[in-house]
């Protein structure tokens, strides 16, 4: 268990709700929630959720933070939007979505193997390197997420697709070596480090 | 016709429904003089369109038959139907109003034989019957309609089908030339009580009432129960005409949502328990009801209506706001699907016929009010010094029931009867 994780247990002991207003991205919001239902009727992907939109926010009120924040549930969100469009009191249940997964994964809790969580870290170290989307070197690095020999079954049935993008320019196969840039990746790298001195710091603070 | 005669010790009601008539008899009981305007050529509002009212289940005509007794009794009373408000002016105790009256080309001498409806041969919508049937260009607005005098639609002005119905009037009643009139009223105190119209349930786009043949509203729903609507109080799918007897409503259809409208229009969870009634009524045991709900809202003694509802084994209760409908092709069944709140349980049920169990809005838009008073973010007249001697009565005032609307009128009668004194220096 990662010492942040200790310091926020410590900090808001009984109160998660109080603990997910004060962290985690339009925290604020799930309160408003009616338990009406619609959200999680909504949801294309509603059927692999464990815990639906509806019953995390439930889940938050009843302090079930373990179950909350280790669970796969927010990490299934596509952010289609269609919560967001329909949910009568208004909750920007996709950001809070995307805010509950980025904060369990601060705190060490996210689901280690979750195939949403792996991609993600994939894309984004792939997209912060050069400031643009590598699109070979992210699918294949997709492809053999899960193991050379199951790299090879899915390369090969994805070959079709991936021919059929070569030819439209959409990929280059030189995009293995270096691959294609935005003209100042040394701005785009001291942003993101500014960000993530930030990040820290507020980190540290609970760590103390 | 007569010449109207009003002064600034007159009240000027504003809309005919079961609000404005409470309000209008009330003053003119207490001897006041009251003019009565209404929109359409008949009184009774939506209260008129009901099968049964709850909490005591009987039929509205009974009340309405009590309150135009009363009406024709009454000769401080003066109704004007087919009138609007155009323009209002002045101040509390003496105000000027332009009213518009429409042509309806039939005269008092009608006795309502229908001899002209027989001749005519054109066909509108129906609007006592939102569109479910049909009514010809020569019509009476309802049974029960005060005054009992038909309308020819403006629509067959001019054409063949006038001339049949003038042909067909043994009693001369039959006008053609009538005209649009303007005319002015001065008077004292104005009661506004414009009440009330369903929510566009077109634009609840998940649950496709545009799109489903058997998604229709509660509105709609209280008139294919009555025996004298357009199914002749036949539970009947419009896909198919087959009977429907398994029906679910939907609740908040349009209220509680930020999408739409945001307060709760607080009469549609008892609309919807009193139509339980219906199907039980009208199939015994075959009738299944099923009510979809975020929480039902059953206000003071009408909880034991809810209480009574639940007792009927064939009335079932899902917790969950119904996320969208899909059309089942084959058998024409609307397929609820959504997630209930009470173990979070995945359901996609079909059901014979699904009843939109609409929101309640202000039936003048906020934008139009013809006389300057203080509107709320809800489109409802809000209580409030500055609007002078106007007051609001009934669903113009908030989202009512009958009970609450007839108090809000006799209580708006009660203010307008004050500054009626004031001004004839009767008070103080
Ligand atoms: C499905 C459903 C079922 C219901 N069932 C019940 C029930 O069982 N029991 C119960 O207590 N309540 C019931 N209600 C509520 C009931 O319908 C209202 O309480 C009642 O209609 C309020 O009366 P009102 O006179 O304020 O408004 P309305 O009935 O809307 O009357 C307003 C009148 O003003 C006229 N008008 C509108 N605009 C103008 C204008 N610009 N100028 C002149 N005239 C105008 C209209 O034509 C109408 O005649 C139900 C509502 C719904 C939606
Ligand atoms: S749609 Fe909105 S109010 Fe309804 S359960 Fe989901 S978050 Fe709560
Ligand atoms: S009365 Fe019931 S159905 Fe109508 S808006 Fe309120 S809670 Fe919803």
């Amino acid at each position: 268990m990662s010492n942040m994780n200790t310091a926020m247990i410590e900090k808001y002991r009984n109160n998660f709700l109080k603990e997910v207003e004060a962290n985690v991205e339009e925290g604020e919001w799930v309160k408003m929630c009616m338990q009406c239902g619609v959200c999680s009727g909504s949801c294309p992907l509603g059927p692999y959720w464990d815990h639906p939109p509806q019953e995390i926010f439930m889940m938050i009120r009843a302090g079930k933070r373990e179950e909350v924040l280790s669970s796969s549930s927010m990490w299934m969100c596509t952010s289609c939007y269609n919560c967001i469009a329909r949910c009568p009191r208004g909750l920007p249940i996709t950001h809070i979505m995307h805010g509950l997964a980025h904060y369990a994964d601060r705190l060490g809790l996210a689901p280690k193997e979750q195939p949403t969580r792996k991609f993600a870290k994939h894309f984004w170290d792939n997209l912060t390197k050069k400031g643009r989307v590598n699109e070979l070197k992210l699918g294949l690095k997709l492809y053999f997420m899960n193991g050379f020999g199951e790299g090879i079954k899915t390369a090969m049935k994805m070959k079709d697709v991936g021919l059929g993008m070569w030819k439209s320019k959409r990929l280059s196969i030189g995009e293995l070596w270096g691959g294609h840039s935005i003209k100042d990746t040394k701005g785009l790298h001291a942003i993101l480090n500014k960000a993530r001195e930030i990040e820290e710091a507020k980190a540290k603070k609970f760590e103390g | 016709m007569s010449e109207i005669v009003a002064s600034n010790e007159t009240i000027l009601v504003v809309g005919g429904g079961i609000s404005g008539m409470t309000a209008a008899l009330e003053a003119a009981e207490c001897g006041k003089q009251v003019i009565l305007l209404e929109k359409t050529p008949a009184l009774g509002g939506r209260v008129s369109q009901l099968y049964r009212y709850f909490p005591k289940l009987c039929h509205p005509t009974c009340g309405l038959e009590i309150n135009l007794r009363r009406v024709k009794a009454n000769p401080n009373l003066r109704v004007l139907t087919m009138a609007e408000v155009t323009a209002v002016s002045g101040d509390a105790g003496n105000y000027s109003v332009k009213v518009r009256i429409s042509p309806r080309y039939v005269n008092e001498n009608c006795t309502a034989c229908g001899e002209c409806e027989k001749a005519v041969e054109a066909e509108f919508d129906d609007e006592f019957n939102y569109g479910l049937g049909k009514r010809k260009g020569a019509y009476l607005p309802h049974k029960m309609a005060f005054p009992q005098r038909y309308v020819i639609d403006p629509a067959i002005i001019g054409t063949a089908d006038a001339d049949k119905a003038k042909e067909a009037c043994k009693y001369g009643a039959i006008d053609l030339d009538m005209q649009e009139q303007e005319i002015e009223l001065t008077v004292g105190a104005i009661i506004w009580a414009t009440g009330w119209r369903p929510y566009d349930a077109a634009r609840i786009q998940p649950y496709g009432y545009d799109r489903i043949a058997n998604v229709i509203t509660s509105v709609e729903f209280e008139r294919m129960a009555d025996p004298y609507g357009p199914t002749g109080g036949k539970l009947l799918r419009p896909s198919d005409g087959k009977e429907a007897k398994d029906i679910a409503f939907i609740q908040c259809a349009g209220s509680r949502d930020r999408n739409h409208l945001k307060h709760c229009s607080r009469i549609c969870c008892m609309a919807s328990l009193k139509q339980s009634t219906y199907v039980t009524e009208k199939h015994g045991e075959d009738g299944k009801a099923t009510i979809y709900y975020i929480d039902i809202r059953a206000i003071d003694r009408i909880d034991d209506f809810y209480r009574k509802v639940k007792e009927n084994p064939n009335v079932s209760f899902i917790k969950s706001k119904v996320a969208n409908i899909v059309e089942d092709k084959e058998t024409g069944n609307p397929v609820l699907r959504g997630v209930d709140t009470e173990g979070y349980h995945r359901y996609e049920n079909p059901h014979d016929l699904v009843v939109l169990a609409v929101g309640m809005e202000p039936s003048v838009p906020a934008d139009a009010f013809p006389v300057d008073v203080e509107i709320n973010e809800e489109g409802f007249i809000e209580a409030s010094p500055d609007n002078g001697a106007v007051f609001a009565a009934g669903c113009s005032s908030d989202a009512l029931d009958v009970n609450r609307a007839v108090q809000s009128a006799t209580a708006s009668a009660l203010r307008a009867i004050q500054v009626i004194n004031r001004a004839a220096g009767t008070e103080g």
